[in-house]
């Protein structure tokens, strides 16, 4: 047996566990949703049958999908730039040497350790009117009350102050990591020429941060259309649909209306996106990132 | 953490009194839900919503709490389920990234696209379709049901293949040279070498799975698979009134290993992710 004919049988065998799983629930659920959404959704008396583009003309006249639509576009715009914002920010502070910075570490980090689906418990009080905090905050400060979570106008906004804080403390680990493998040398450099902090943060630091900010964006993107967790807790997509975001109405199509079908046409227009993204950041994105 | 000795651009003066002023600041609105949680859970229900220094602290909402839900049966199941997932996630992933990091293989191209393509597609959003196979497998409302579309993590694999990357070759020629086959190479040389990246990853594994909920809350249907974040949904949104003493009880029971854990490792949990190189 020669070493390459060795090699790629050991290779393979290697690989085929993972392999299998691998297209068993990722591959092969992608594929079965596109053939699901050309079909109709089955009934005790009515098998599936093959309607063609029907499930996709549906989504075109659904209004509760542009609103999702609209809202994950809306949500994605809120959480992306502010978390990545304020970890990078989170980062900087804790790697100087402040006062208590392992305790301003720990405390933005914990959100990450903790269940969303717990702390959504916790945010759903903050949010009731009348006797929640932030009320009781506001009040104090002599504002009326608002029902952040059952107005239309507030709710979205509230769902997405959570999910900033929920993401902003894991993104800061990844900012902290890269900080410290900067070294050292380039500060006493940069200080030597003259250079003014903001001077060495915006030319040296921040452009060394890049290949980590790509890596956080692509994190952050993922999960503006997979955080779901405390939709389901704090407004199970309302007011009037105003907190429903994609994957939230898939699962509401799913499995409150088991309306199969439709839910696998929606499924692929989330893939078709999701595919988008990838495209957009791996080949445009990366070209523009400076690595070490 | 090493800090060099001279930093040149360590804030100073005023600069840094606003510095650590925003720090505290920030600090403490992202620790004051965790704060609130405590506070509601060791005092009386009454006590709940008004923060007066005065009020007697309790245990008894945790005692309420623990025999309002099965919570046992909730960690039994949770402890087992992300045990499940690690140990299957470890093994899958050693071997196909020991495969990807050191084999020519026909194919190995597209079978590495294949994993790319699992880190923008995670199972979540496959839920409709996965739910269909679980059924079919008759695994619907088991914990391998929960478990199996997460075994095989497209992260676990590219953070191993990187780590066995930059194992040195002469390592893995010299094992060789001694007669061990390729497991054994594999077992002796890469996996001792690649400790601090399993203990990263480890740590994020179990934290995920431990609050994960979309999914196992969609296949489970009974408390006999039921995990902890999926029963503290139907706990707390039960009809006995919303008693947010209890639910905090409740809650902080349900990531109170967690979070203990955290802050016992915080430190090696800080420096694990960060020589995992996770940038």
């Amino acid at each position: 047996m020669s070493d390459r004919f060795r090699s790629a049988i050991v290779g393979w065998l290697l690989l085929l566990p993972a392999m299998i799983f691998l297209v068993a629930f990722t591959h092969w659920p992608a594929v079965a949703s596109l053939w699901e959404s050309v079909m109709s959704t089955p009934k005790p008396r009515r098998p599936a049958r093959f309607v063609g583009a029907a499930n996709f003309e549906q989504i075109w006249a659904d209004p509760i999908f542009w609103q999702s639509l609209t809202n994950n576009l809306w949500f994605a715009l809120g959480t992306i730039p502010t978390s990545i914002a304020l970890a990078m920010l989170m980062a900087v502070w804790v790697n100087d040497r402040l006062p208590g910075r392992t305790f301003a570490r720990m405390a933005y980090f914990t959100p990450t350790i903790l269940p969303m689906i717990a702390v959504a418990n916790i945010w759903l009080f903050f949010f009731t009117p009348q006797y929640g905090l932030l009320e009781q905050i506001l009040g104090a400060l002599g504002f009326g009350a608002t029902n952040w979570l059952g107005s239309k106008d507030t709710a979205l906004w509230a769902v997405t102050v959570v999910a900033i804080w929920k993401e902003a403390g894991f993104f800061m680990i990844f900012y902290l990591a890269a900080l410290q493998s900067i070294s050292p040398t380039l500060a006493e450099a940069a200080s030597l020429e003259g250079a003014s902090r903001w001077t060495y943060f915006r030319r040296v630091q921040f452009p060394l941060l890049m290949p980590t900010t790509l890596f956080v964006l692509i994190n952050a993107v993922i999960n503006a259309f997979r955080m779901v967790d405390h939709i389901i807790v704090m407004t199970r997509g309302g007011p009037d649909n105003a907190t429903s975001l994609l994957l939230f109405y898939i699962y509401q199509v799913g499995f409150s209306f088991w309306d199969t079908a439709y839910a696998a046409a929606l499924t692929i227009v989330l893939l078709a996106m999701l595919a988008l993204i990838a495209f957009i950041q791996y080949g445009w994105l990366e070209r523009r990132v400076h690595y070490r | 953490m090493s800090q060099t000795p001279h930093d040149p651009y360590a804030p100073k003066g005023f600069a840094r009194v606003l510095e650590t002023g925003g720090a505290w600041l920030l600090a403490l609105l992202w620790i004051l839900p965790l704060a609130f949680a405590f506070w509601a859970a060791f005092h009386p229900p009454e006590f709940a919503t008004r923060f007066t220094l005065t009020a007697p602290l309790t245990f008894e909402n945790f005692t309420r709490a623990w025999v309002a839900a099965p919570f046992a049966r909730y960690f039994l199941n949770t402890i087992l389920l992300v045990t499940m997932i690690f140990v299957s996630q470890i093994i899958l992933c050693t071997l196909a990234a020991y495969a990807f990091a050191r084999f020519e293989f026909p194919g190995r191209g597209i079978a590495f696209a294949l994993v790319l393509a699992q880190l923008m597609i995670m199972p979540d959003v496959l839920i409709v379709e996965n739910y269909r196979t679980m059924s079919a497998l008759s695994l619907v409302d088991t914990l391998p049901g929960i478990a199996l579309p997460y075994v095989a993590s497209a992260f676990g694999i590219f953070l191993l293949r990187q780590t066995f990357r930059t194992v040195p070759k002469e390592l893995d020629d010299a094992a060789r040279v001694e007669g061990a086959n390729a497991l054994q190479v594999l077992m002796k040389v890469y996996v001792p070498l690649a400790r601090p990246i399993y203990i990263a990853y480890g740590l994020v594994s179990v934290s995920y799975h431990w609050n994960n909920f979309l999914w196992p809350l969609i296949i489970t249907n009974s408390v006999e698979a039921r995990p902890l974040t999926v029963g503290l949904q139907v706990f707390s949104s039960g009809d006995q009134g919303v008693d947010w003493s209890v639910i905090c009880a409740a809650t902080l029971l349900t990531s109170g290993p967690l979070l203990i854990g955290f802050l016992m490792f915080q430190r090696q949990f800080v420096q694990s992710f960060m020589r995992a190189g996770i940038r």
